[in-house]
Formats: structure tokens, sequence, C-alpha cells
């Protein structure tokens, strides 16, 4: 299982003048069981703040987060994180940093190598098995990153925007994989991201943010069937439809 | 990027330099100051470190010096890293200690001498002690920096891995972040304190000590001695930072390469 509810979520910062900066404003949704979520929009608009809030690496001031009907406070070892920048600990070699989170569980070292072994197979670098992140890619560490969040099977995989550092093509490949990852792997996947190409390849649905303070704009289904083609009329429909919300949202600001 | 050559032509370039000098010395030695005890030539030194080295003097000053060194860089090692490491990561604690630090920083290690001999008289533990005034505070804040500046990324990466305690993320994840950072602060600390030594064991704290020698030395008006105990108090500390990069670079250059911090 992994259903997520997130209700009437309420965060603000206080600005150096004193005022209040409302950032996520009585955000109310649900994710489904299994299902690839896109929470769209533009910097600034509390995309990661959402998500640190539903990782519980911050504490909301208001409102309430449950996983499968249970409140989250703090961290949950069914939620995996995977983040924007290179969050590879460089001391540790690929299958150390795959394996740190079974380590944590006290797993025992051949064990926990056979499980993170499998995960490395997932994400397609078991050659690079013993090497550091310095000397991987670009994708290649993010690759790393997913099948560490992926170890300690996790009902919930949050993503922050983790291909967004990438070129184009890479960017293309690793978003396939990821797919072909969640089909093998059956996660709930909410993913950020301000790219609307790769929201509508992605996501079963698109979440679109308003920015300052952050709302849901609207949610779209994406009833296209997969593997997208990005070249195709429903594609360009669907992505057209989003980009007129946005634009349309950025001129009245 | 040197290529291969050119790396060969410097280090002969290099040697060049080191014979030159030791002509221009000699020379100047023999042929212009003319008097032993204001410029003994290399030639002197040369005969008198084999005379050292014959009646096992060198060696068992290097021994005694190498017993001061290892009191005084081990307990700056075993007080500093562990206070670097709490002020790093406790902010309150860092608040307590920072200003006592900062005040007692400045103090010459030298200046510590009269103390040092009257609490722990004239002995090893004397002169191991003014070493370990010079090469703790370098250990303590390359320590305080390395914990300091761990991203915090790694952390809420290791949060969200289920690695939680205070102890654990210090162990698994701080440490070795910070660690680079702690093994600067170690090579800076061993230089610091190779000068304390020789300054340490110049006020008598010991019979033997290659600083103590050497000042023995230029009582007895010995100066191509004097010299023989410079040179060697300069290759050995050569010697240990030599020594110390090459294991750092070993170890840390695997995975430190192609990162920009």
């Amino acid at each position: 299982m992994g259903k997520l509810e997130i209700r009437d979520l309420n965060q603000s910062f206080l600005r150096d003048d004193g005022s209040n900066l409302v950032v996520l404003d009585h955000l109310s949704f649900e994710v489904r069981d299994k299902e690839f979520v896109c929470i769209l929009g533009s910097s600034g608009c509390g995309k990661t703040t959402l998500l640190r809030l539903i990782a519980g690496l911050d504490a909301a001031q208001a409102g309430s987060i449950f996983l499968d009907g249970e409140e989250m406070k703090g961290q949950n070892p069914k939620v995996g994180m995977v983040f924007q920048e290179y969050s590879l600990f460089p001391w540790r070699t690929v299958i150390d940093n795959i394996a740190f989170g079974l380590e944590m569980k006290g797993i025992p070292r051949d064990e926990r190598y056979r499980i993170a072994g499998q995960y490395l197979d997932l994400v397609n670098l078991s050659p690079f098995r013993n090497s550091y992140p310095s000397e991987l890619s670009g994708g290649m560490r993010q690759r790393v990153a997913v099948a560490r969040a992926l170890t300690l099977d996790p009902v919930l995989l949050l993503m922050d925007e983790p291909f967004g550092a990438l070129d184009a093509q890479t960017r293309n490949m690793l978003q396939k994989e990821l797919l072909d990852i969640q089909e093998k792997t059956k996660k709930t996947i909410v993913f950020i991201t301000h790219s609307v190409d790769e929201a509508v390849y992605m996501s079963d649905r698109i979440i679109v943010l308003t920015p300052r303070p952050g709302r849901i704009c609207r949610i779209f289904d994406v009833p296209l069937a997969r593997p997208r083609d990005r070249t195709s009329v429903e594609f360009a429909q669907v992505r057209r439809e989003v980009l007129d919300l946005i634009n349309q949202n950025s001129s009245i600001q | 990027m040197r290529i291969s050559s050119g790396i060969h032509q410097n280090r002969w370039l290099g040697a060049l330099a080191i014979i030159i000098a030791l002509l221009v010395w000699e020379v100047c030695a023999l042929l212009i100051v003319k008097n032993p005890f204001i410029l003994p030539a290399p030639t002197d030194v040369l005969v008198a470190f084999i005379g050292f080295l014959d009646d096992g003097t060198l060696l068992l000053d290097l021994e005694e010096s190498l017993i001061h060194f290892a009191i005084g860089l081990g307990a700056a090692l075993l007080i500093g890293i562990p206070l670097g490491i709490m002020m790093g990561w406790n902010r309150r604690l860092d608040a307590f200690l920072d200003p006592l630090i900062e005040l007692l920083r400045p103090i010459p290690p030298l200046a510590w001498i009269p103390f040092a001999i009257i609490w722990f008289g004239l002995t090893a533990w004397s002169a191991g002690f003014v070493i370990f005034i010079g090469a703790v505070f370098p250990i303590i804040i390359n320590t305080y920096q390395g914990f300091r500046s761990v991203p915090r990324i790694f952390v809420e990466a290791a949060k969200m891995l289920g690695c939680t305690k205070s102890r654990d993320l210090i162990r698994f994840i701080a440490f070795p972040a910070a660690l680079p950072s702690v093994v600067a602060g170690i090579r800076i600390a061993s230089g610091v304190g190779w000068m304390c030594l020789v300054a340490a064991e110049l006020f008598g704290v010991s019979n033997y000590g290659l600083g103590s020698r050497l000042w023995f030395l230029y009582n007895i008006h010995q100066m191509d001695g004097v010299v023989v105990y410079m040179i060697i108090l300069g290759l050995l500390g050569l010697a240990f930072d030599t020594i110390f990069r090459y294991y750092i670079d070993r170890y840390f250059l695997k995975w430190r390469t192609g990162e920009v911090a």
C-alpha cells in the first residue's frame, strides 16, 4: 500500500521585515496507491517545502499528512527520498551508498550487499559497484540515488527535481527508466518538477501549484497510455493545456 | 597539465639549485669567511654528522625527541578531535567554549614553558606539554570547521535512510565528511608541534633530544654540529609532512577528485 493524504497543510516563513510569507495555504490532496503524481509549479511556489514536509524533514505549522491512514510525524522508513542535488556520500563506494539504509538497520554485511546488488542491477549499474560517486556521471549518480532510496523498500518515493541538473538526453532516458522501475516495484511516487514536458511524460496526474501562497491551481488527469510518445498529437494537446494554465497564472502575478 | 619530461626537468633544476647552494656555501666558508665558528663548511658538517652517527648520540637524541613529539601530538589528538567534534556539532557548546579557546589560542606556545616546567618538572612530559599547546589548536579548529561545513543534504539523506541518532549521524556522516579537514588540521598541527619541539627542548627539559643537543653544541661552540642538527630537524619535518601527504592523497583522492568544495 502507499496511499498519501495531505490535509489542510499550512506553512509560512517569517520575512526579514517581520511580515509573514505564506508558502503553503491550506493545501489538501490525495495520492492513490501506486500512482505517479507530479507536482508542477514555477520556482518559489512551495514545491520543495511541500516535499520536505511529506518527508518529515520539516514540521508543518498546521495540517496533517497521512500514509495509509496513519499520521506521519518525522522521518518514516516507509518513505524514500531522492534529492535534487547530488546527495550520494562521496566517501562511500556505489554499493556502500546503496547499502547504507540496510547498514543502519543492522543487517549483516553479506545480506545487505546481496539486497543492494539487486537494486544496483535494477538501475543497470552493476559494473560500477566499487566506484566512488566522483567517478560517475550526473545521470549515473542519480540512478544510484534512486537505488539507494529503494533499498529499504519504501511504499512512497519522493523525488525533488531529481533530473533537473541533467542534460536533455540523459534526462529523457532516466525518465523512461524510472517508469520501468515503478512498473517493476509498484511504488507510489510524488515527483516534483518545473518541466511541463517531464510532468506530462511521467504522471498519472499532475498537480499544478500557484506560487505565493502555494495553492492547488488545478489537477490534471493524464489519460495517455504508456509508453508515451512525446511527439504525438495527444501528448502535445495535454502539454498545451497545462502550459496555457501556467501562462494564465503567471500573467496574473 | 605538465608533460612528464617537464616534471623530470623541473626536478633536475631543483637538484641543481641545491648543488649550487652547497658549492657557494663551501666557497664562502673556505675562501671568504675562513672562520668555522661563524660559518662551518658543508664538508665540516658532513664530518661532524658521521661522528654523531658513529658514537650514537644522534640516535639517542632522535629517540628522545620523537618521544616528546609523540606525547605532544598524541595528547593534542586525544583532546583536540573530540573537542572539535563536540563544538562543531553542538551550537550551545560552541557558544560556551569558543570565547575561552579564542582567548587561549593567541598565547604563543613558548610562553607556556615556565608553567610546563613547574607543572611537569624537567621531564619529557614538560616538552610534550609545550608541543601539545602548539598542536592542539589547529586540530580543534580544523575539526570544528570540518563538522560545521558538513553539507546539510548528507545529513538529510542519512535521516531519510534511518540514520537518525546523533551518535550515528556523527559516526557515519559528519565524521567521514569532515575527515579531510580534520586530517589537514593534523598536518598543520604536526608542523607547529615540530617547531615547538626545538624551543621546548632548548630550555633544558631533558639532557637528550635534537633541540637540547643543538643548544648544547652551541654552548661548546661546535657550530658544525649545530648545522648537522639544524639539517636533521629540517629533514625530519619534511619527512613527516611528505609521509603524511602521501597517505592523505592515497586515501582521499579516491573520492575527492572532481569535487568542487
